[in-house]
């Protein structure tokens, strides 16, 4: 693979297309174009339907008051503008759901990126054995269904006959009822987050790591640079695009968080993890199809918002 | 050169990554024993660690008494007919847009690299419209047709396409071969690379994957494992601790050694697309 780069992670190479295709040839050839669209057709044609158009389906449902006895006719519907969004906005529950995922995020992305960033300079730096074995337990998490974890540490997470409270207990602490208490239900689904997703971060920083010359650490050494130093002004400067790509991935699969409170909380306690992929997909089986469009959609305009504001803060400063 | 590092450093190092090492593999190794615990020793205060009398009876039970057979080939035939249809698909779209010409190219790669960042919970809706109306709801062809063409895909292979030498093309062409016959004698052998990575985080996504299947499939006929275990888990049905820890294993064990007999392949393949 020698086009992927790892100092230049794929979605800000891919943003400007500016980059020519290799197409060094003899002479353009009259079957070119028509086996270029042959190839084609497959993938678009099942995009066109699948993709495409869902897209433009929910922005129109979203301004129509759809539900489900409108399933076979979802173009007999009645245009009700903004009222689904006003609708949405003006819901405890919804701006409650806001407020969770806000959480989730605002707190679970850096935790996620520091555990990675740890994991990879203490492989990366701290060792010379063992290095491959390490790395391949903490990524395990990664490819595991996140329905199947979530109900492993339901059970680790239980007050009494818990793995977590009872290793606790050695030394001295009495656990609180994790996912049971509004307080701590939150931050119980952050921590199995973490756990989860860190290896991701993890190998992509590894591979950014080797990124960094060596001749860097030697120089800044010579001149008395302590080995803090040289992590905070040569390793994470330059580290600032894969942390800038790890980031922005990360928070846009948090923003989506929806197993772990379907199956550890059900939502609950008190609402503590109503997460808005939930809460739309709640309306949804309500039958609510054109205000679950609208959420839907405001979680979009976030995710690209994030996306934006992550560029900015991370392109500053370089 | 660098000041040597004081052994003591490293000794901690290796002590700090050991002790992560237990905390993240613990679920898994408990788990595993604890799908083979009776109901009332996973009641038990404290817990186990190990299981007083090891017995595969949760694991009869999934199989036998309860429709765990079925989820499991439902989500085999629909993780492989995902990964089948990506492969071909992509790799073709692929090729096309990273060697050869053609008018609406660069739309073409706008659009498909454009929504590359689409969330799922944007679409569910409408495909299920559309799903409904097609009549493939509740159907395995729901389940996986929508998700047959992913855009993901062909941002990989454009990507690696573009590192092969032009001039195997035009090798091809002087040799009189057509088009088509360029991409699938030329072009589709040395795809294996780019095709075991993209394989692997296909069959892996969508045997993961939750959201669609809990929506489309309504009955049990067409449920997938993740669905039947959160399904059998919450709520009213949550009855047997054993069961629970039994169906997870179900859903992950698999994949897990799978994973870690191609695990060097596939953390090579993370660390160059960099998305899981």
């Amino acid at each position: 693979m020698a086009e992927s780069t790892l100092a230049r992670p794929p979605v800000a190479a891919e943003g400007g297309g500016s980059r020519k295709p290799r197409v060094a040839r003899i002479a353009p050839r009259p079957g070119e174009s028509r086996a270029a669209w042959i190839l084609a057709s497959p993938f678009l044609l099942l995009f066109a339907v699948f993709t495409v158009w869902p897209v433009f389906q929910s922005l129109f449902m979203s301004f129509t008051d759809t539900r489900r006895r409108d399933l076979r006719t979802p173009f007999a519907v009645d245009f009700v503008a903004f009222e689904n969004y006003a609708r949405a906005l003006s819901d405890p529950t919804f701006l409650k759901a806001a407020g969770n995922t806000a959480y989730f995020v605002v707190v679970g992305v850096p935790l996620t990126l520091a555990v990675a960033l740890a994991a990879a300079v203490l492989l990366d730096r701290g060792i010379t054995r063992l290095r491959a074995f390490f790395r391949l337990g903490f990524y395990t998490p990664v490819i595991t269904s996140i329905v199947a974890v979530a109900v492993v540490w339901r059970f680790l997470l239980q007050p009494d006959s818990g793995l977590v409270n009872t290793v606790l207990g050695w030394f001295g602490i009495t656990g609180p009822n994790w996912l049971g208490d509004p307080n701590w239900a939150m931050p119980s689904l952050i921590a199995m987050a973490v756990w989860r997703n860190f290896g991701t971060g993890m190998i992509i920083f590894l591979a950014g790591l080797q990124g960094v010359p060596y001749m860097l650490h030697e120089a800044a050494a010579i001149d008395g640079a302590t080995g803090w130093q040289r992590f905070w002004h040569i390793t994470f400067p330059l580290l600032r695009p894969t942390l800038l790509f790890v980031s922005v991935t990360t928070a846009i699969g948090y923003l989506q968080f929806f197993e772990e409170p379907f199956v550890m909380t059900e939502g609950g306690p008190l609402d503590s993890t109503l997460s808005l992929a939930f809460y739309t997909y709640r309306q949804f089986s309500f039958g609510n199809f054109g205000l679950a469009s609208a959420v839907s959609y405001l979680i979009f305009v976030v995710i690209a918002a994030v996306t934006v504001l992550q560029f900015r803060l991370l392109r500053e400063n370089t | 050169m660098l000041e040597k590092r004081p052994a003591w450093a490293t000794a901690l190092t290796y002590v700090l990554l050991s002790l992560a090492l237990i905390a993240v593999t613990a679920p898994f190794i408990w788990m595993v024993l604890g799908s083979v615990k009776t109901d009332a020793e996973l009641r038990q205060v404290p817990p186990t660690w190990w299981p007083d009398a090891a017995t595969l009876d949760n694991y009869t039970q999934l199989f036998a008494r309860m429709n765990f057979a079925q989820y499991f080939v439902n989500s085999v035939i629909v993780a492989t007919v995902v990964t089948v249809g990506n492969l071909l698909f992509c790799s073709m779209l692929g090729y096309a847009l990273a060697m050869l010409n053609f008018r609406f190219k660069n739309l073409v790669l706008a659009l498909v690299l454009g929504t590359l960042m689409i969330p799922g919970v944007v679409t569910f809706i409408p495909l299920y419209v559309l799903v409904v109306n097609l009549g493939m709801a509740d159907t395995l062809p729901g389940l996986f047709v929508p998700f047959l063409a992913a855009p993901f895909g062909v941002f990989l292979m454009r990507q690696f396409v573009q590192g092969l030498p032009a001039d195997l093309i035009d090798a091809g062409r002087v040799d009189g071969a057509g088009e088509l016959a360029i991409f699938g004698r030329i072009i589709l052998p040395l795809l294996g690379p780019a095709m075991a990575t993209l394989g692997i985080l296909t069959f892996l996504g969508s045997w993961n994957n939750f959201l669609w299947p809990l929506v489309v499939a309504q009955n049990e006929h067409s449920y997938t494992l993740p669905v039947a275990l959160a399904l059998y888990t919450t709520g009213q049905n949550q009855t047997n601790y054993g069961l629970m820890l039994a169906g997870a294993c179900v859903v992950v064990l698999p994949l897990l050694i799978v994973f870690l007999l191609f695990q060097r392949r596939f953390i090579e393949g993370i660390a160059t697309t960099g998305i899981k």
